[in-house]
């Protein structure tokens, strides 16, 4: 390992500040039963004024606050090519560092006070057991994700040899935005694009955020939102004006509200997507693929191409009618607390395909056989559904009203079927020869598509519908996200695990392209 | 291979049938102290509440672990291991050994009492990111471990 264990100067990391308040509260905590039994002690000397003990208990409190902040600021972490290090203690200085083949897991630790203030500890657990793991306490909770990711990749490199860490190192010069050698333009969204991207984000969560703002500063104001009188008594007030328009008075205001809520749904909408996805490029290097984007935060995330699990590509029922659609990668790392990384968010599908090709994914193909679920799961679920409002009908009909009956029975039993059939008919896979494709959703359909070897785990689940109607749902384990397929038919879902076990045990899992 | 055929999973050991009964033990306490405190809430129906809940107590502790215990089986073969257990509801996985992480052999008390072991092997995937595998000989899951140890081994060199 390298021969000092010290962290090369100005390189280390702080912790999170707040942890400093974390430690002072756990200290607190601690010292407050000598500080209360001090000033109880201090009244019984006769001639000791109350003010000794609370300036004693003053002094502990100021101690306590001045070691969790020299404790702080002593401690420093540094995560470097090798090892991970980490150098605490205020008098007595103690480095440890832990080479990354030894880290046999990274766990994350959140007790009540971190959790409330979202930091945590972070655990690096070497198998030593006991206090000689390394700790690190506390950290922001996206950046103890952050670590474990990186921790976990970094042994990765170690376990696969010197090549990817060369590859690896090779990307992080990248990210930091040195010497870029080849990085070739994927996919950017100009100001155009995002305005009209904005457009489709039509979002109300303004209303909401407002109507929540209003409860909090309720008491404030002269007269309740919440009342219906108040509102009455506005409305009255404004009444005469309105009046004197005669019958179109209220058509007016009612077209100029809806107009203008649309308008403010589409301007926060547009907002939204402007500051999120200002600059939008995906670059594709050496290494992986790159993607900066936002106006006010900027992220530059990197994604190593052998880290890409699978592909989904999203739409929305407005937008698909002109053909934009979303793509995500499915991948190991997290992207800012989702589970997938975008990677294009708004574009044609022939601007789509090949970012899929560059990850090493393909579409599938045109003769693919598309199976559909087993359409009994559906109707028996029907079935069952449909019992409470035959109940209904029934009542009804007892009670003499036939016409509610009727139009209970016509409105509500053909909706269920819908909602069945549609439910039914939104599902299906398909199996390539390296690939799944499972589609997901009518009117918004939905493609994922994963490269068989990449699956961790096969596993098929029934209950007992399943057991009596012969289907299953088949679950498969992907790293970083969910893939299931329902409905199968028990003797199809067998055949289909045996075929993906098959293709993943054929690959040998160093063999992986990269 | 494995075509869904339950005749080829091997059972786990008979003594996994003891650790379920000390382990829902508590739950079948539960069951006929409710019972009973319902019982004295409710007098008129006393009995018929104490019974009903002495049988799911029974139930609970007699018959469920022996179900539980005849519906699980595992099976290895060269390169992957497959768990499955449940009968009303079903959950037949498959774990290729290619894609373990890291397994791991725990005891706890009872299962130590009784010479057992749960062999926990874990993978990268969201869903399923640990299956166990409960009432094993401590010797068989831990050569268990070595054969997934040394295939894993083989794969990443």
């Amino acid at each position: 390992m390298t021969g000092e264990g010290g962290i090369p100067p100005y390189q280390g990391q702080r912790t999170s500040p707040l942890g400093f308040i974390v430690q002072v509260v756990e200290n607190l905590r601690k010292a407050i039963l000598p500080i209360i039994a001090l000033m109880f002690g201090s009244q019984q000397f006769g001639d000791t004024p109350v003010v000794v003990g609370l300036l004693i208990g003053l002094a502990i409190i100021v101690f306590n606050v001045a070691v969790a902040w020299l404790g702080w600021t002593r401690r420093r972490y540094f995560v470097g090519d090798e090892d991970v290090r980490v150098e605490s203690g205020i008098f007595s200085r103690d480095a440890r560092s832990v080479p990354y083949e030894r880290i046999q897991d990274v766990s994350l630790e959140q007790k009540l006070i971190p959790r409330i203030l979202g930091l945590t500890s972070i655990c690096f657990e070497t198998g030593a057991g006991g206090k000689d793991e390394l700790k690190l306490s506390f950290v922001t909770q996206s950046e103890g994700e952050r670590l474990r990711t990186l921790v976990r990749e970094r042994r990765e490199d170690h376990a696969l040899g010197s090549a990817r860490q060369e590859a690896r190192a090779e990307a992080a010069t990248a990210a930091a935005g040195v010497a870029e050698p080849e990085s070739r333009l994927l996919f950017t969204m100009g100001p155009g694009r995002l305005a009209l991207f904005g457009l489709f984000e039509f979002s109300l969560i303004i209303f909401a955020l407002l109507a929540g703002a209003l409860q909090q500063l309720d008491s404030f104001l002269p007269y309740s939102v919440w009342s219906l009188d108040d509102w009455r008594g506005f409305a009255s007030s404004q009444m005469s004006w309105i009046g004197a328009w005669g019958v179109v008075g209220p058509v007016i205001v009612g077209t100029v509200v809806t107009i203008t809520i649309g308008l403010i749904g589409l301007a926060t909408g547009i907002a939204r997507t402007v500051a999120r996805d200002w600059g939008f490029t995906l670059e594709r290097n050496a290494r992986g693929f790159r993607r900066r984007r936002g106006l006010f935060t900027r992220t530059d995330v990197v994604m190593p191409v052998h880290r890409v699990q699978a592909a989904r590509i999203t739409t929305g029922c407005l937008r698909r009618l002109f053909g934009w659609h979303g793509l995500k990668f499915i991948s190991l790392a997290q992207d800012s607390g989702s589970e997938s990384h975008v990677v294009a968010p708004f574009a044609q599908m022939d601007e789509i395909w090949p970012i899929v090709r560059e990850a090493g994914l393909s579409a599938p193909p045109a003769d693919a056989r598309w199976h559909l679920p087993k359409s009994d799961r559906w109707v028996v679920l029907g079935i069952l559904g449909a019992i409470p409002v035959l109940a209904m009908i029934a009542f009804l009909a007892m009670e003499g009203r036939w016409l509610l009956a009727l139009a209970a029975g016509l409105v509500v039993l053909p909706m269920l079927g819908l909602r069945q059939y549609f439910s039914f008919a939104r599902h299906r896979y398909a199996v390539g020869v390296r690939q799944i494709f499972v589609r997901e959703g009518l009117v918004t359909p939905e493609l994922v598509i994963a490269q068989q070897i990449r699956l961790q785990t096969v596993e098929i689940a029934r209950g007992p519908l399943g057991r009596w109607l012969g289907y299953c749902t088949v679950h498969f384990g992907l790293a970083g996200g969910k893939l299931s397929i329902p409905g199968v038919p028990i003797a199809e879902a067998f055949a289909l695990r045996e075929s993906v076990l098959n293709s993943i045990a054929a690959v040998d899992f160093s063999d992986l392209p990269q | 291979m494995d075509h869904g055929n339950d005749d080829e999973l091997t059972k786990v050991h008979p003594d996994h049938v003891r650790v379920l009964r000390i382990q829902s033990f508590a739950a079948g306490a539960f069951c006929v102290i409710a019972a009973v405190i319902a019982g004295l809430i409710f007098p008129p129906v006393r009995w018929y509440v104490i019974a009903l809940g002495a049988a799911l107590a029974l139930f609970w502790i007699i018959r469920l672990p022996a179900r539980r215990y005849a519906h699980k089986g595992y099976m290895m073969s060269g390169d992957r291991l497959r768990v499955a257990r449940g009968m009303l509801f079903r959950r037949d996985t498959v774990v290729p050994f290619g894609r373990v992480q890291h397994i791991d052999v725990t005891q706890n008390p009872l299962e130590r009492f009784y010479g057992l072991a749960t062999l926990v092997v874990h993978t990268a995937g969201t869903h399923n990111s640990s299956v166990a595998l409960a009432g094993l000989k401590r010797a068989d899951a831990d050569a268990m471990r070595e054969d997934i140890r040394r295939h894993i081994k083989r794969e990443t060199l």
